[in-house]
């Protein structure tokens, strides 16, 4: 008897919760390249993950710091055994192993961030994160006093050309005599490379560091040296408060949480997106108490322009560092010569290889 | 009265079954420590050690996947154990390996439609040359100008990832690739492939037959002698006249030529095309395993799997538990330590101070 009205109970139960809960449970696994570490990019990704493990329902996982070879395809491929629903993979060199995996797991969802390939399963998002750059580079141009910007940079590859080469005609728009020097660290996150690299910088007289790095080792370096610098990913303010002028920074949250929705209610669709300042996924820090009002509110009126789509950050005439015409007057680059991006504009000192 | 203790030197170095003792204690020590290193940081030890080694070796799976990482670094680590042997320090296992992946990849991109039996061998002899070259280059300077393998093998790791970059963001670059940093994916013809509906790819069979082989040429033949007695002590051989700098030479070319293998089955048949994400240190953890498993081809194999299986282990670690990706390091380290600590006792052992 009362194995039986233990059984009726549940039964109810159970009536009861998938009635309420319309949405299924979703499990959401998450790659990262690098640790999670300080205020980084997989940092800015794991703000996005824990406002959806906030989600009912939903629950999440990760694995930091994976390889961009054969270990981030053991690590998706993991997640897909474990029953995982939806696995965002947030680095470029995820895309080939994520393809693979996605073939043999039909039902699971897969997003890749940063990449072009995609499969009916497998779709991939990245924010325009060269248009906060732009703005970024207003005020690096601006706030220079030597007209050298220093810029600590990861790998020479599209993604990071876009961002060096928006940062420059940012800092161009506001100071024509500006050079913008780029040195290469060959990783991702490497804290101490990162801050010897902003060091040689400086020796050559920037007096401005910006970054495409995932810790905040070349905003140390500015601090100490007594000069300015923007962040990246996320406000890095807390890490050089007296040196950080602003930071171009991700907002990946409410994109996330529209991914996860769309799992949960049965109608993910494998979408190529590339949304920017107008949708926030990308966006401005707030500014250093050194950055004077007049600057900001330009800034901010540029930033209005760029998401309202009035303005375009690469919009002709552009040369490249040879001083050949690469985009006529009164054109703008499409998205693919974006994306395939190999060339550095006039005014960066370095090599793209 | 006073517990007093000294350190006595062994009579007989410990036999065989007294070393695995000593290994066994040495590694339950190891994951005792770790345990209370999750314990501390509010993680179930019991649990975390159960999630490590479900996830290395507890499903067919996991153990696929620990064999798979296992290969790279049991051939670079028989590499290293061959200069080892000689007591030249070759630190440039990971260089070794970044030219043998190059050599297998300017094969496998000028001759994509040659049939698989021909391309797979030239393959292999491209990258037993790429990393033997890197094996040559510190043994001649070492010969010619007395430098220091250590420093100059450690160098050339730089520089052979440079040549890695180098071709890779600029002649090899796929055109399709948007300007990311890749060769082009490598033809059907040129991937090694998989072992029947097994994760695992031949290049096992690889290892099996070089293991054995170097095994067979360190106990069956005259020079495999001669490098053993040269390793023992360099004068005596000299004196009995084996040719050792040509044994040098020997030794780093082989030594190489292995790491460079292994270069070529990570390209071949694990990421199946150049791209710089392939360097992933495989280099520096063979000497770690080539130190942990004495040099004895056998305890590389196992060696490897264990390294490879904890590597493997630390993922599922994250994923169920979310302990920290550096506690995998943590592991690793404490692990060397309490197994090297634990070789004192091979040829030394305590005993308590009698009173007088």
């Amino acid at each position: 008897m009362k194995v039986l009205k233990a059984l009726v109970v549940m039964l109810v139960l159970g009536m009861a919760m998938a009635a309420y809960g319309a949405d299924k449970p979703v499990k959401v696994g998450f790659v990262y390249v690098s640790p999670i570490g300080d205020a980084g990019w997989s940092y800015a990704h794991d703000l996005g993950r824990q406002a959806v493990a906030e989600m009912d329902g939903v629950t999440t996982s990760y694995v930091e710091a994976v390889a961009e070879g054969p270990d981030s395809e053991r690590v998706i491929l993991n997640m897909a055994r474990k029953g995982y629903d939806l696995i965002f993979a947030t680095s470029f060199g995820y895309m080939d192993p994520m393809l693979k995996v996605a073939k043999q797991f039909p039902k699971t969802s897969f997003m890749h961030c940063s990449g072009f390939k995609k499969a009916d399963n497998m779709g991939n998002y990245f924010g325009r994160m060269y248009q906060a750059r732009y703005l970024s580079g207003i005020v690096a141009g601006a706030m220079t006093k030597t007209n050298t910007l220093g810029y600590v940079a990861a790998f020479p590859i599209p993604e990071v050309i876009r961002g060096i080469n928006a940062f420059t005609l940012g800092a161009q728009s506001v100071n024509p005599d500006v050079t913008v020097r780029v040195v290469w660290t060959k990783t991702w996150y490497d804290p101490a490379t990162e801050k010897e690299a902003a060091k040689s910088l400086l020796d050559v007289g920037a007096d401005v560091i910006a970054q495409h790095q995932d810790s905040p080792g070349p905003q140390e370096a500015a601090q100490e040296k007594g000069v300015y610098s923007i962040g990246y990913n996320s406000d890095m303010a807390s890490f050089a408060p007296k040196a950080h002028l602003t930071a171009p920074v991700w907002n990946w949250a409410p994109y996330y949480a529209k991914v996860v929705d769309s799992v949960r209610k049965d109608n993910f669709k494998a979408e190529s997106v590339w949304p920017g300042l107008a949708d926030g996924i990308v966006d401005l820090a707030p500014f250093g108490p050194m950055v004077p009002e007049e600057l900001q509110a330009k800034v901010n009126g540029v930033k209005a322009d760029i998401a309202e789509g009035k303005k375009k950050v690469f919009a002709g005439p552009i040369k490249d560092q040879k001083g050949t015409l690469k985009l006529a007057d009164n054109t703008a680059a499409t998205d693919n010569e974006l994306l395939g991006m190999t060339w550095f504009v006039e005014g960066v000192v370095g090599t793209t290889e | 009265m006073m517990l007093r203790m000294r350190i006595v030197k062994r009579q007989e170095p410990l036999g065989m079954w007294g070393s695995c003792l000593v290994l066994i204690s040495a590694l339950v020590l190891a994951v005792m420590l770790s345990g209370l290193l999750l314990w501390i940081g509010g993680t179930s030890p019991g649990g975390g050690i159960a999630a490590l080694f479900q996830g290395a070796f507890g499903s067919r799976w996991a153990l696929e996947d620990s064999v798979v990482k296992a290969i790279p670094i049991f051939l670079c680590s028989l590499g290293v154990a061959v200069a080892f042997r000689l007591k030249v320090w070759n630190i440039g296992a990971e260089g070794q390996f970044a030219l043998g992946a190059v050599g297998a990849t300017w094969v496998a991109l000028s001759f994509p439609e040659w049939p698989k039996p021909l391309l797979i061998p030239a393959m292999i002899v491209m990258a037993m040359a790429g990393g033997g070259l890197w094996g040559f280059i510190p043994a001649l300077l070492r010969q010619k100008l007395r430098t220091n393998e250590i420093i100059v093998t450690l160098m050339l790791n730089y520089i052979a990832i440079l040549v890695l970059d180098y071709l890779v963001y600029g002649a090899w670059k796929d055109p399709a690739s948007f300007g990311f940093p890749m060769t082009r994916a490598f033809s059907d013809q040129a991937v090694v492939g998989k072992i029947g509906s097994t994760n695992i790819n031949w290049g096992l069979l690889h290892c099996v037959v070089l293991g054995a082989g170097v095994w067979a040429f360190f106990r069956f033949t005259r020079l495999g002698f001669d490098l053993k007695a040269s390793g023992d002590n360099v004068k005596a051989a000299k004196y009995a006249g084996m040719p050792y700098d040509y044994l040098v030479m020997l030794v780093m070319i082989m030594s190489g030529a292995l790491a460079g293998w292994a270069g070529f089955l990570e390209a071949s048949a694990t990421v199946n095309r150049l791209q710089p994400s392939i360097m992933v240190g495989y280099g520096y953890t063979a000497i770690v395993v080539a130190w942990l498993a004495r040099l004895n081809p056998l305890s590389i194999g196992i060696g490897s799997i264990l390294l490879a299986g904890l590597r493997v282990g630390v993922e599922n670690l994250q994923l169920d538990l979310q302990v920290p990706a550096a506690f995998g390091g943590i592991l690793e380290g404490l692990i060397l330590l309490t197994v090297l600590a634990g070789g004192l006792f091979t040829h030394y052992r305590i005993e308590q101070r009698k009173n007088p």
